[in-house]
């Protein structure tokens, strides 16, 4: 601890006005293998999560290519086969190689020990450790990918997986080794949290961000030893034949999914929670207002944190549980519904009376605002029981995650990324197609969800690959939202690697935050600050004005 | 928006389900509204000092209560439903529904078997009894606003009272692999008159088919097959390989040729003559099986040479 609050003047290389920054501070490929450096780790993160989107992402446009039409035959070049691995594949890709790493890997890596002044995480080699198990988990599933894919849905439903073909045990094994990943960053944010913030930052007096992400980790260090085991024993049975899940062989498949919503329903709010702290950050920020609720914000991420473990059963309403549980689990859902709802309120009166600049980051967090809501809104369909039974396994229900999964993380994680973009690489993309690609986004969301809402309240079941001929034009137009999104993911990709080819120009605070990430240089130097710095405001202050340029180093 | 209604159980889930719609359309325009309201009323302009508001503690009860309270009512309203849907009136119709990859089989109250195409009569409390021979499936018949999941080794129920005639669309909802779209079937719901007729005249391939395979059908249907061979090995009950016009030595010691009316009689009424070297384990089933079936049966018989 000692050396985080003597940190040495490090660099006295001068360039452009800028010292050393931590990407120009060791060279070589080695050297980012080998680094301890949160930012650096946090980089890695971000490109393997982009690489992995686009995987997951061409999947997906697989699937909608597939549904163009509703009735195939046997010699359709997407065979049926096909269609099952490829909306699996984009399951697991996009829940366990991209979202659940997103914001934490990505965003909370770069930002979290900047935001409380410390030097690295707690545990830097650690870190290093979690990145590399993360991409011997993406490796597996590569690998599981290369030896013909697997059909058995994300959620690896038994007996359907205990007794279908192809590399199930090493996909179930890259899960569980992901999980790893995931618990080891749980780790190390919880300790970095408790452990180094700067003096003078008390816990309410750290951004959201820190709050969000601290939730997060709470629930990952909690629940993914359950999936982990859970998968492991679906291993055995397949390995071995030993009777967990398969009826067959005595087992209990709804056992299995007790286990695994165990895990993955707060695996839902390890995917929310971050990106509800992204928001968190900008919408002050862009308001230049203070954030209205700061309490109420941070005390409802840990109450969605500790209620979400509660809840795993209303995905199974009507799989076989007893009723008595079913009605349990509903009413539960219902509380869980009121700290999400009150975050969005609390954002809305931030937003009420600032001084609103609507810039990249900013049109994402409207994005977010508006489809997260409607998430929000179509989940009471679902917890309610009787709309529930009807809705359960339909289009509805995918439609419904994606407004939560996509339009709330992906979104937020998008805006986050636009957010400290400057910070990170040291350049500014350019603002026009920015806001064009999330302007694209939007547009192509709804196009492509709503009117799965509409099919599925029309009882259009999910994973089909035939489907009956009064839903095409609804699955035309779902399938043209794809292209539509596409077209803006890949403009505001294109744009932001366009940056990279600019000189060094952003200031250090680009859009007058008053978190300590803003504090440091564009990009910032090796060890972070100079000295350690001290909380002279509390986060989203605008008392007194921001200066743009730095204020301490 | 939603699919025809087939129940009453359908009407009241549509209201819930309207009723959820349009407080779903209040809250999100009251949130977008807001939000774009802000962006174009507040937008920044330099120089301005925004009031430094921490929070409102009236305000705050007021979009925390409102919502619960709100919520708290949706639970009950859907909890009602789902009692409704749950638990199923003594007096219901059984029918015995078996999901397999990638086929719906159903066994009507009479002991007849059949394929993914049923009949039921309209205005009845019928009850499906279900269960897997191999993965998870789901038993959705979207009219109805029914479903549930049907899971090996283990039996679980869906009930509904059709309250119209017509075919209705049934769907698997739980995936189960290659198939998983096509695992439909329909249910015909028909008059109480007309589903008796139906039930007698049997499915509408029985009046083709030869008699001899309606015999094999009604051979597994009925569980012959559990004790019976057709291909000479010894089971718990003789073989029907080469039985027709075979002399079976009795356990009383006299003999019988196996004609049609001594299988006829065997088969009603399975104690009377018992063939030697067996002990008698077969129930009796004098009618319950359909006439079609029950010639079929005899005719099946006599193929086994």
């Amino acid at each position: 601890m000692a050396d985080i609050l003597t940190s040495p003047h490090v660099g006295a290389d001068v360039q452009h006005g800028k010292e050393i920054d931590y990407i120009e501070a060791k060279k070589g490929i080695w050297s980012w293998m080998s680094t301890v450096d949160h930012k650096r780790l946090g980089l890695m993160y971000l490109w393997a999560v982009v690489a992995n989107f686009i995987v997951g992402g061409i999947f997906a446009l697989l699937v909608r290519i597939t549904l163009l039409t509703g009735n195939h035959g046997d010699n359709y070049f997407i065979s049926a086969e096909l269609y099952n691995r490829f909306f699996t594949l984009h399951g697991i890709v996009m829940v366990f190689l991209v979202i659940i790493p997103s914001v934490p890997g990505a965003l909370g890596n770069f930002v979290l020990p900047l935001m409380l002044g410390a030097k690295d995480v707690a545990f830097p080699r650690m870190n290093l450790a979690s990145f590399w198990i993360y991409t011997l988990g993406n490796l597996m599933a590569i690998g599981a990918i290369a030896l013909g894919m697997v059909d058995t849905g994300w959620t690896f439903y038994t007996p359907y997986s205990s007794t279908t073909n192809g590399p199930v045990s090493l996909m179930a094994l890259a899960a569980f080794t992901l999980g790893f990943s995931s618990i080891f960053t749980g780790i190390n944010f919880i300790a970095t949290v408790h452990k180094l913030r700067a003096p003078g930052m008390g816990w309410f007096d750290m951004p959201l961000f820190v709050w969000g992400i601290y939730s997060t980790s709470l629930i990952q260090v909690l629940a993914t030893p359950v999936v982990g085991i859970t998968l492991v024993l679906l291993t055995i049975e397949r390995a071995w034949g030993i009777g967990v899940f398969d009826a067959s062989k005595g087992g209990d498949p709804v056992l299995f999914q007790h286990f695994f919503w165990f895990y993955s329903h707060p695996a839902v709010y390890i995917m929310i929670l971050p990106g509800m702290a992204v928001i968190s950050e900008i919408i002050p920020t862009f308001s230049a207002k203070t954030i209205f609720g700061y309490k109420a914000i941070a005390y409802s991420s840990v109450a969605i944190a500790l209620i979400g473990f509660l809840v795993w059963g209303h995905h199974m309403f009507p799989s076989g549980q007893s009723q008595l549980a079913s009605l349990i689990f509903s009413f539960l859902t219902f509380l869980v519904a009121i700290p999400s709802g009150i975050k969005v309120f609390n954002w809305l009166a931030t937003m009420w009376r600032g001084n609103i600049s609507l810039d990249t980051p900013m049109v994402w967090a409207v994005n977010f605002l508006l489809l997260f809501t409607i998430g929000g809104l179509t989940g009471i369909f679902l917890g309610a029981l009787s709309t529930d039974i009807h809705l359960h396994d339909t289009y509805f229900v995918v439609a419904h995650f994606h407004y939560v999964m996509m339009g709330g993380t992906i979104t937020a994680f998008l805006g986050g990324v636009h957010y400290w973009w400057p910070k990170m690489f040291g350049r500014m993309y350019n603002e026009g197609p920015a806001k064009i690609a999330a302007y694209l986004y939007f547009v192509g969301f709804n196009v492509l969800f709503l009117s799965q809402f509409v099919m599925g309240s029309n009882g259009m079941p999910r994973r089909y690959y035939n489907y009956l001929p009064e839903f095409q034009p609804w699955h035309v137009a779902s399938t043209v939202g794809s292209w539509i999104i596409a077209a803006g993911l890949f403009l505001a990709l294109g744009n932001l690697l366009a940056s990279l080819r600019k000189p060094k120009e952003a200031t250090d605070n680009p859009w007058k935050g008053t978190t300590l990430e803003w504090q440091t240089q564009s990009p910032p130097i090796e060890h972070n600050f100079h000295d350690q710095p001290v909380l002279h405001r509390a986060p989203y202050d605008y008392r007194t004005p921001v200066s743009v340029d730095r204020e301490i180093h | 928006m939603l699919p025809e209604q087939g129940s009453q159980h359908a009407r009241n889930v549509d209201l819930l389900f309207m009723a959820l719609f349009w407080l779903n359309v209040f809250f999100f325009v009251l949130v977008a509204g807001l939000a774009i309201y802000c962006v174009y009323a507040f937008k920044r302009r330099e120089g301005v000092k925004t009031p430094h508001i921490t929070h409102n503690l009236a305000l705050e009860l007021i979009w925390s209560v409102i919502p619960t309270i709100l919520v708290i009512g949706v639970f009950f309203w859907g909890a009602a439903g789902y009692l409704d849907y749950a638990v199923a009136p003594g007096n219901s119709l059984e029918i015995a529904v078996t999901a397999k990859k990638w086929n719906w089989s159903f066994t009507m109250p009479d002991g007849s078997v059949y394929g993914k195409d049923i009949q039921i009569p309209v205005n009845t409390n019928v009850k499906f009894v279900m269960t897997s021979n191999d993965v998870l499936h789901d038993f959705y018949v979207p009219a109805m606003r029914v479903k549930h999941d049907v899971v090996p080794n283990r039996y679980t129920e869906v009930w509904f009272n059709a309250e119209k005639e017509g075919t209705y669309h049934l769907a698997c909802a739980e995936y189960c692999g290659k198939s998983h779209s096509d695992m439909a079937g329909s249910i015909k719901v028909v008059s109480a008159a007309e589903y008796e007729k139906w039930l007698v005249n049997g499915p509408p391939e029985w009046e083709t088919m030869k008699p001899e395979d309606l015999g094999k059908i009604a051979y597994e249907a009925y569980g012959c097959n559990t004790c019976h061979s057709v291909d000479g090995s010894k089971n718990t009950g003789p073989t029907w390989k080469g039985l027709y016009g075979r002399t079976e030595k009795l356990a009383d010691g006299s003999s019988v040729v196996a004609d049609e009316a001594y299988i006829e009689e065997s088969i009603n009424y399975p104690g009377r003559k018992v063939v030697a070297g067996y002990e008698n384990q077969m129930p009796a089933f004098e009618g319950q099986i359909k006439p079609k079936l029950f010639k079929g049966l005899i005719a099946y018989i006599k193929s086994l040479k």
